[in-house]
């Protein structure tokens, strides 16, 4: 087997450089997604530090992160969470998709882009990054707040409905009809409906496909299982991964947890590579005429955002501090717009990559310190409420 | 009590309960394993962070806590039925027994009294069978008459 030098000191390095910004970027208790982009702007043709042999291996390992996101976004689900969303805050879904996925569309067609384009912009403006905002209310210590379940369920029906508009878009952006892409969405609602179903009679034989004690031999299923899922898909023209998602959907209780484990370090690395590979695509010079687009986009859906989140948490009763913290918890952009960017692809809507890597990049860091920001009264607050209690205990004791 | 339970989509559930010293706990339970514990004090929208717990801490909390409760039912029980005792019984170090099986004491048999849990560390090993190997620093929860459990504390020290 022939071994190549550059490929393993030039994927050695990028990798070295990925644990040193991801390091650094936790530090600061935030995601490291932007700085991956920004790795992968500086690493591609134009950058500062090109790496060719590296850049073949990146680009093929993004469709399995695409895959392995799609996967671990449907393990995440449970039917019992979805039909408490649905019943509470399917009205915060409507405000949401109203409120956000229009200022995209308008910025595409202003922009130029065709129909396909904006709808993919609205989508990108549309869908908060689930994985961000869930680490970043546990990195705040927010799960008990009153505010948090209405973030959650507004995060989870945005994730529902990606699983119908990311057929849509496929469809649309493979040059296929409107009746096409209405079937193929049709057919992707109907799909994750069986998908629900099939998790309640399928969770027998597909835990016994999938669930043994031997964790290599159950990420060898897991992750064989996956791709062949994903790439009949996308033969289908439903695109990967839906495919991969409603694998995930499929998979429930025990077998998701185990499968959680297994598949979270691969995720990880995958999904690194595809922020990298979305960086990479990139010509750094194509990006800085869509700033000026990108941070007013970013400032318009920023605010519309919070409304989202004042509406959502005031339904479920939260004070205005409450209901702001909400609203700038959802700010954040990640995942998911760069997924459908990348799904769309570049033909004819070469403005779009470099348009929604600057948007990511500006709301991945703007959103956590927003919401960081509006919670600094309070957190006074909660410190001298918290020295209270103990001085009670103390005078008890 | 009553608990509210809030589910927190993709993230884990919440418990929520007064005290009766009036204080509003809330419990975080997330699909890791990890526990939040919180406090509700001026304000109800902001849950003050009391401690959190990885996996394992909660473990031996729930351990600990539910050792506490075996402990009262068996005491419990012994209220409820004169004549019957429960009593707290450590393995000395010097004992014949420790590193054996617990059936080789031959304890029920002799005494007629049952060793229903056996306290190590911070866990409890509830319903020990006879082949559960007893170690030094062991505790034993021994449940039956007072002469009985005086009679198991004999044939641990041998």
């Amino acid at each position: 087997m022939h071994t190549s030098v550059a490929l393993l000191v030039e994927l050695g390095v990028v990798l070295a450089a990925l644990s040193f910004l991801g390091a650094a970027a936790r530090r600061f208790g935030f995601s490291p997604i932007p700085l991956y982009l920004l790795a992968g702007l500086a690493l591609g043709p134009g950058g500062v530090a090109p790496v060719p042999a590296a850049g073949e291996f990146i680009r093929t390992g993004a469709t399995i992160g695409v895959v392995l996101l799609l996967l671990t976004l449907g393990l995440e689900f449970s039917v019992e969470e979805l039909s408490v969303s649905l019943r509470r805050h399917l009205p915060s879904a409507g405000v949401d998709m109203v409120l956000n996925a229009v200022p995209g569309a308008l910025t595409g067609r202003l922009l130029g882009l065709d129909w396909t384009g904006s709808l993919a912009l609205a989508g990108i403006t549309w869908i908060s990054s689930s994985g961000i905002i869930a680490r970043l209310l546990t990195d705040l210590r927010r799960l008990g707040n009153r505010e948090t379940p209405a973030v959650l369920s507004v995060l989870v029906l945005e994730d529902v409905a990606t699983a119908g508009f990311l057929p849509l878009l496929a469809v649309l952006a493979s040059g296929g009809a409107w009746w096409q892409a209405v079937l193929g969405m049709s057919l992707g609602v109907a799909v994750v409906v069986l998908a629900f179903i099939a998790s309640r009679r399928l969770r027998g034989p597909l835990a016994r496909l999938l669930d043994t004690a031997d964790t290599e031999q159950m990420l060898l299923r897991v992750l064989s299982l996956t791709l062949i899922v994903a790439g009949v898909t996308e033969l289908l023209e439903a695109s990967a991964a839906v495919g991969a998602f409603l694998l995930g959907l499929a998979l429930t209780g025990q077998v998701a947890d185990r499968t959680r484990a297994v598949i979270g370090p691969l995720r990880d690395l995958f999904a690194a590579a595809f922020f990298l590979a979305v960086g990479l695509s990139v010509h750094p010079a194509d990006l800085v005429p869509m700033l000026p687009a990108a941070l007013a986009l970013a400032a318009v859906t920023g605010c519309t955002k919070i409304a989202t989140g004042w509406y959502a948490a005031g339904r479920d009763g939260a004070g205005p501090q409450g209901r702001l913290r909400a609203g700038t918890a959802l700010i954040t952009r990640g995942e998911f717009s760069l997924v459908i960017a990348s799904l769309i692809g570049t033909a004819g809507h070469g403005s779009l990559g470099p348009l929604t890597a600057a948007y990511v990049i500006v709301l991945a860091v703007a959103g956590p310190v927003a919401t960081r920001l509006i919670d600094r009264p309070a957190a006074g607050a909660a410190t001298a409420a918290r020295a209270r209690p103990e001085q009670a205990g103390g005078g008890r004791g | 009590m009553d608990v509210t339970e809030v589910l927190l989509p993709g993230v884990g559930v919440r418990y929520e309960f007064t005290t009766s010293a009036g204080d509003r706990l809330g419990i975080v339970t997330a699909r890791s394993g990890d526990v939040d514990v919180v406090a509700y004090t001026a304000d109800p929208d902001v849950a003050v962070p009391l401690f959190r717990l990885t996996r394992d801490e909660a473990d031996t909390v729930a351990d600990i806590l539910g050792a506490l409760r075996i402990a009262e039912r068996f005491a419990d029980l012994t209220r409820e039925i004169p004549g019957l005792g429960a009593g707290q019984i450590p393995v000395p170090a010097g004992s014949p027994f420790a590193g054996r099986p617990l059936g080789e004491t031959r304890a029920r048999t002799r005494t007629g009294a049952s060793i229903v849990a056996i306290v190590r560390n911070d866990h409890v090993i509830a319903s020990p069978g006879p082949g559960q190997v007893m170690r030094p620093g062991d505790v034993l929860v021994v449940i039956g008459t007072h002469d009985g459990i005086a009679g198991v504390e004999r044939i641990l020290r041998g």
